[in-house]
């Protein structure tokens, strides 16, 4: 882990109480790249530390919930942890996994794409080039098993939300709203604008690692035509994960 | 393979254990059950580890039929009996262990004294694990018997085929059952995002559980909170028990299946030692908070555990359960009323 800057230690974070068997170790009260790197930072080295009676740390966009057994631990002990990992953490880009998640977009596939070029004054395929051109952190997982929340997205595609959520999301889809984009794993209602779907399963129960996205891991999409989409869609239903991870260090 | 067949369902129950707290982090909600102490009392009483598999039920219970050599189960939670069918049937009562062999076909009514209670089998229900539990999330189709809850035809798999002959156990001391007072909570995490007279009014009013109610979480019904910094948060974890307020005000209490981030603020959390009684509650039941400090929280969890214990180490000899059919009936002609009265 590379060293801190002073920057890094200026402002500590707040422990928020949530009950005698959670706390929340707040850095900031936004959506930012550097704030969620620290969360990440720091789940990473308490999972590492193994400190018995913490059952399970969840990153969110700004801030780790840290859950525990208050019969094995205690609220005390845990922040005092915390306040010793704090000058070493990073917010350099963690040492996650690159998924590249092939998409088939627009048509019937991408609902949304036409709106959304539409509304942001750009063709349909530049919409596609900007979306495909970037690579994503996953700053939290949520809402359902195996959903990242991945950022940042161009501002030239940010979107609010819908204004009439959808009662039926496909599993699969690709959706972006403000500067994030995510893949819905499994149907659900959902209001984010949908640009295409992914032959994928990111969650399969089948698999002996069902979910393959985590916090800190990072995601480029690219993209595929229907046929492609539909042998791996015949490989994804057969149980093959179709793609693998590569080392974050490959994303730049 | 042995087995409890589920001639009728009831009202969807689920098997549950401990949960699987350790994978919110991947978006799995922790599920298990909702009144852990009723799931580790039946299982004790049936010999099982406090978090092996049963099954939960809530608003009707289940016709099962034993396909298996013996089975031993237990019912607990409920004054509900187990209504054992056929010629030689009879009212087996809650809170004891009983064995039935082949072919028995036991009915488990409505339970109308309780939210939730449990039907443990010696030996666990035996489905698969789904990363390290076999609790049902039914959203996600996780767990159980394909995700979903038990409907009718299924078989519950049993981890063995027969069960020894011993002397059966019952659980005298249901006072953990019906413990009284105030929902102990503690306040935050986003307790700044209310008005300092709703907090007030939250641990002064009383609140109604609404028929909004299922594993994910219960909707209340009563003052409502005011936001003063709107009610909106970027998302922030969840843990079971805490008291999220939407942009209406009313509360709503998560439960075991509640999701593992999200948006709105919470303003306070029911303590652990207190969230089993939260599965408890039915519609129409009212409530009242206490507010209480993270120590006097802690050690409120340390002495439930204390005192589940000592529920255990003190259950007592149980008779034969047609006996105890027989001593039932004259209970009931006597006009004597059941424990949990």
């Amino acid at each position: 882990m590379p060293p801190s800057g002073p920057e890094n230690t200026s402002t500590g974070p707040r422990f928020l109480t949530a009950g005698d068997t959670a706390l929340v170790v707040e850095f900031g009260t936004v959506v930012d790249r550097a704030i969620n790197r620290r969360v990440t930072s720091l789940g990473r080295a308490l999972r590492d530390a193994r400190v018995a009676g913490i059952v399970d740390l969840v990153p969110t966009f700004r801030s780790l919930m840290v859950h525990f057994d208050p019969t094995v631990i205690r609220r005390a002990e845990i922040e005092a942890r915390v306040d010793a990992l704090l000058p070493d953490l990073s917010d350099e880009a963690g040492s996650g996994r690159l998924w590249r998640v092939p998409t088939l977009y627009g048509g019937e596939y991408g609902p949304d794409l036409e709106d959304v070029a539409e509304r942001t004054g750009l063709s349909p395929e530049k919409v596609v080039e900007i979306h495909s051109g970037g690579t994503y952190e996953c700053y939290m997982m949520g809402f359902m098993p195996g959903l990242g929340y991945l950022g940042v997205l161009p501002d030239e595609l940010a979107l609010p939300r819908r204004t009439e959520p959808r009662v039926r999301v496909p599993g699969g889809s690709v959706a972006i709203a403000t500067n994030l984009t995510n893949i819905y794993t499994k149907e659900s209602p959902g209001g984010w604008h949908l640009l295409g779907r992914t032959p994928i399963e990111l969650f399969d129960l089948r698999r002996d690692e069902p979910i393959l996205l985590n916090a800190g891991d990072s995601v480029q999409f690219y993209e595929i035509d229907e046929t492609t989409y539909r042998d791996m869609r015949a490989r994804a239903d057969a149980g093959d994960p179709v793609i693998e991870p590569q080392d974050a260090g490959a994303a730049s | 393979m042995s087995a409890l067949r589920v001639i009728n369902a009831g009202f969807a129950p689920t098997i549950q254990d401990k949960g699987r707290p350790h994978v919110q982090h991947l978006g799995v909600p922790p599920s298990g059950a909702l009144d852990p102490v009723a799931l580790a009392i039946a299982n004790a009483l049936v010999g099982n580890r406090p978090d092996a598999a049963a099954l939960e039920l809530r608003v009707m219970g289940p016709t099962l039929e034993v396909e298996a050599d013996s089975v031993r189960v237990a019912l607990v939670g409920t004054v509900a009996a187990l209504e054992v069918q056929g010629e030689r049937g009879g009212p087996v009562e809650a809170n004891r262990s009983v064995r039935f062999s082949r072919g028995t076909k036991f009915r488990i009514g409505g339970l109308s004294d309780t939210g939730v209670a449990y039907l443990a089998v010696e030996g666990g229900v035996h489905v698969p694990e789904v990363y390290g539990s076999r609790a049902t999330y039914t959203r996600s189709q996780i767990g159980g018997i394909d995700g979903r809850a038990v409907k009718d035809g299924d078989l519950l798999p049993l981890a063995q085929d027969s069960v020894g002959e011993r002397s059966e156990m019952k659980c005298a001391d249901l006072d953990w059952a019906r413990v009284q007072g105030p929902i102990r909570v503690v306040l935050g995490p986003q307790d700044d995002f209310f008005s300092r007279d709703s907090i007030a009014g939250l641990f002064t009013e009383t609140y109604a559980c609404t028929r909004e109610a299922d594993r994910m979480g219960i909707r209340l019904d009563g003052p409502a909170l005011t936001h003063i910094k709107g009610h909106d948060i970027v998302s922030d974890g969840i843990v079971t028990g805490a008291i999220q307020v939407p942009g209406n005000g009313m509360p709503i209490l998560l439960l075991a299946d509640h999701q593992t981030t999200g948006g709105y603020p919470k303003v306070g959390t029911v303590i652990s030692a207190d969230v089993p009684r939260l599965g408890r509650l039915r519609p129409g039941d009212e409530i009242r908070f206490q507010e209480i400090t993270v120590e006097a929280a802690e050690a409120a969890r340390a002495e439930l555990e204390t005192s589940t214990a000592r529920v255990i180490d003190r259950f007592e000899r149980a008779g034969a359960w047609l006996d105890e059919a027989a001593l039932y009936r004259e209970n009931l002609v006597s006009g004597v009323v059941g424990p949990m009265d």
